[in-house]
């Protein structure tokens, strides 16, 4: 019985990170780079959605709306202001510019909201389903998160395959100068990407502090660095390849914690990820481009 | 265009520096003239002596500034006071290390040393104060830290004293306090095994609680600052295990999440905390309703009646936009005034050096006894470890009530 809290447990914070896991390899897969800010603009998305319920008391579902709008437009701000001045330089430029909007990010946070923790209340009211007289519970955020996270990996799926911008995607994604050749836009294309990334990180934000209520200024950078790790496990730049990892690192960091040791889990679950590159290079769902030479 | 551009930008700094130089010109007479008066004012009292110069290092940004605020707060209470009193006038100066134990604690002490600080009422944290330790060792300053509580802070050297509890003696004496409230209980330990504050509780908990034969059914529930982003599974530990006492010796800001996701599973023990769960109550967002029954141990209750309390919660709230002050800016009230006392009774000045002002306040510590917000009685043994009543509450209706 038991086992299967764990195996809850395991779902619930793994499908957080497979959520962010989604934005990270939606901006790799079409930008080629790390936006390594992505965590941080969960952070912003997180504290839009807390002021908007707690100060201008408004209902949940207007604080995401209002996280979304906000993030997407500083999507498109710190990609037009940091990342395209720097598109065609070394891919190293681009990295260190990322983690300095990252810092960036961080510190606007703490002078805006200051470094003092926030405590976020759930966009779930839903009570808990307790099953086996209380020897399994399942909250309403499980529940919540699993269905967004399906939701959002079966829309980027079809959205990437069937819409003209989907395919637009794809194709700077597979060749950046042939798609302009073709008379794409590649400039609007990724920031598009990067707008779809963000709105998708201010969803993040919020399904990630109502399950883990403490807002702090550093609340998006952990999760980000785990869910890019989720995001590789499952083969970088694949959609469902990101969910999958997700919720599988969130399994086996919950398990080991449970039956192994809770001090030593990140070893353990960064232990089964070198093994699984090691056996897969490309992550588990990543396909593996031949390099014609 | 490029060049219209780099053009601009000289004439901009240009234009910055001359800012800043006007800046800094206006600013020198008007120090002069803030200090002038003081200085006549103080020449009847003291026979001209310089005001005593105080130095803190502390997080004033960044993550932990909750904290060094909190005690930078306190001490100028503590220093306005005093100097509105007459006699002995201190000078007093924060300087920010963002709580970086490597360099910036370091720069930090230096630069409070160039400006001829006398003594030193810092470090706010364990690591800093334990970066800038060994210096003050080298340098002969006397060193009273407000919060930082490592066990090897004081033992750093014989000019290293501590106002709060070091951490293991904290551990200690809240096993001592379960053993005389819940002798039979059943307790978990949840804890951040990537900090030394929490270990060092734990050890102290755990080799006392063996002392005492406890009854501690999870002792080994880690959490490290890596992965604290999900603390469901050491719950479920502790609730597995049938724990009626849950110890979670670590920060408030860790502890909010224990407390909701125990509150979400229907699981309701009595949670028990250490002084760093101080500040839960004032979590902005926090539904206080979950923190009931929560039993803490703080040597700074804010809601309590006696007249120093009292003034000192409403002259911090008038100073801080309201803000209710916590344990870190009441020691670090504590400090100033401990310091201060000790040396009006040494009889040190500003013009004392601080290699002398060290060795007359080790031997005043040595046989002084202080009371304040923090205690009653405190005293310090030759190591520099304080020695006061532990006190805990409980939280009954959203506020502190001493644990009866």
């Amino acid at each position: 019985m038991r086992i299967f809290q764990y195996l809850i447990n395991g779902i619930s914070i793994g499908s957080v990170y497979a959520i962010i896991a989604l934005g990270y390899t939606m901006v790799y897969g079409i930008a080629k780079m790390l936006n390594f800010a992505h965590g941080d603009i969960i952070m912003v998305g997180a504290y839009i959605s807390f002021c908007v319920t707690n100060y201008l008391g408004l209902p949940a579902w207007a604080s995401v709306l209002a996280a979304m709008a906000v993030c997407t437009v500083l999507g498109i701000l710190i990609e037009g202001l940091a990342y395209k001045p720097l598109r065609g330089t070394p891919s190293l430029a681009v990295l260190i510019t990322a983690i300095g909007v990252s810092y960036f990010l961080q510190n606007a946070a703490q002078l805006i909201w200051t470094s003092s923790p926030k405590n976020f209340t759930s966009v779930v009211t839903m009570k808990p389903i307790s099953l086996f007289d209380g020897q399994i519970v399942i909250t309403g955020e499980v529940l919540l998160t699993v269905g967004v996270s399906i939701l959002v990996m079966v829309g980027l799926t079809l959205f990437t395959s069937k819409t003209r911008t989907g395919k637009a995607m794809r194709a700077v994604s597979e060749d950046r100068a042939a798609a302009q050749l073709m008379g794409i836009n590649v400039n609007r294309t990724i920031s598009t990407t990067f707008a779809i990334g963000s709105a998708l990180a201010a969803v993040a934000g919020v399904l990630l502090c109502s399950t883990v209520p403490t807002l702090m200024p550093t609340t998006g950078s952990m999760p980000g660095i785990r869910a890019f790790t989720a995001a590789v496990f499952g083969g970088i730049g694949s959609i469902p390849g990101a969910m999958l990892g997700g919720i599988l690192l969130g399994i086996i960091e919950t398990f080991s914690k449970a039956y192994l040791s809770t001090q030593f889990s990140d070893a353990i679950v960064f232990s089964v990820l070198i093994i699984i590159l090691l056996v897969k290079p490309a992550g588990l769902l990543g396909k593996q481009v031949q390099e014609k030479v | 265009m490029k060049k219209i551009l780099a053009l601009l930008l000289a004439a901009l700094m240009v234009v910055g520096m001359l800012a800043g130089c006007g800046s800094s010109k206006t600013e020198a007479p008007k120090d002069a003239e803030t200090k002038a008066p003081e200085a006549v004012a103080e020449a009847p009292a003291e026979g001209s002596a310089p005001a005593l110069k105080i130095g803190l290092t502390g997080p004033l940004t960044g993550g932990a500034s909750e904290y060094g605020l909190a005690v930078r707060g306190g001490m100028e209470i503590a220093v306005a006071e005093i100097n509105a009193k007459g006699g002995l006038q201190i000078e007093f100066k924060a300087e920010d290390d963002e709580a970086d134990g490597s360099d910036k604690a370091v720069s930090a002490y230096n630069s409070l040393k160039d400006w001829g600080m006398q003594i030193l009422a810092g470090a706010v944290t364990t690591g800093s104060a334990l970066a800038i330790a060994a210096e003050t060792v080298n340098d002969q300053i006397f060193m009273l830290t407000p919060s930082a509580s490592a066990v090897d802070v004081a033992m750093t050297g014989p000019n290293v004293y501590q106002m709060c509890f070091t951490d293991p003696n904290q551990g200690a004496s809240a096993a001592e306090l379960m053993a005389q409230k819940w002798p039979d209980a059943t307790i978990g330990v949840i804890y951040d095994s990537s900090d030394a504050y929490s270990t060092g509780i734990v050890d102290g908990f755990l080799s006392k609680a063996a002392e005492l034969s406890l009854n501690v059914a999870v002792d080994n529930a880690a959490f490290t600052a890596d992965n604290k982003a999900d603390l469901s599974t050491q719950v479920t530990q502790c609730k597995d295990a049938g724990c009626d006492i849950v110890f979670l010796p670590f920060y408030y800001t860790e502890a909010s999440q224990v407390l909701t996701y125990a509150n979400t599973i229907g699981y309701a023990p009595t949670f028990f905390g250490c002084d760093g769960m101080d500040g839960i109550l004032a979590v902005e967002g926090f539904d206080t309703s979950l923190a009931e029954g929560l039993v803490l141990m703080t040597p700074f209750d804010a809601n309590a009646t006696d007249d120093a309390t009292v003034s000192f919660v409403e002259q911090f709230k008038a100073n801080n936009d309201g803000k209710v002050p916590n344990q870190f800016a009441a020691d670090g009230y504590d400090v100033i005034y401990a310091l201060y006392n000790a040396c009006v009774a040494a009889g040190i000045d500003g013009s004392t050096p601080a290699a002398d002002a060290c060795a007359m306040l080790q031997e005043q510590f040595a046989g002084m006894t202080v009371d304040g917000l923090t205690g009653k009685g405190m005293t310090w043994d030759g190591n520099g470890m304080i020695s006061k009543a532990p006190a805990a509450v409980v939280v009954t209706d959203g506020i502190y009530v001493p644990l009866a």
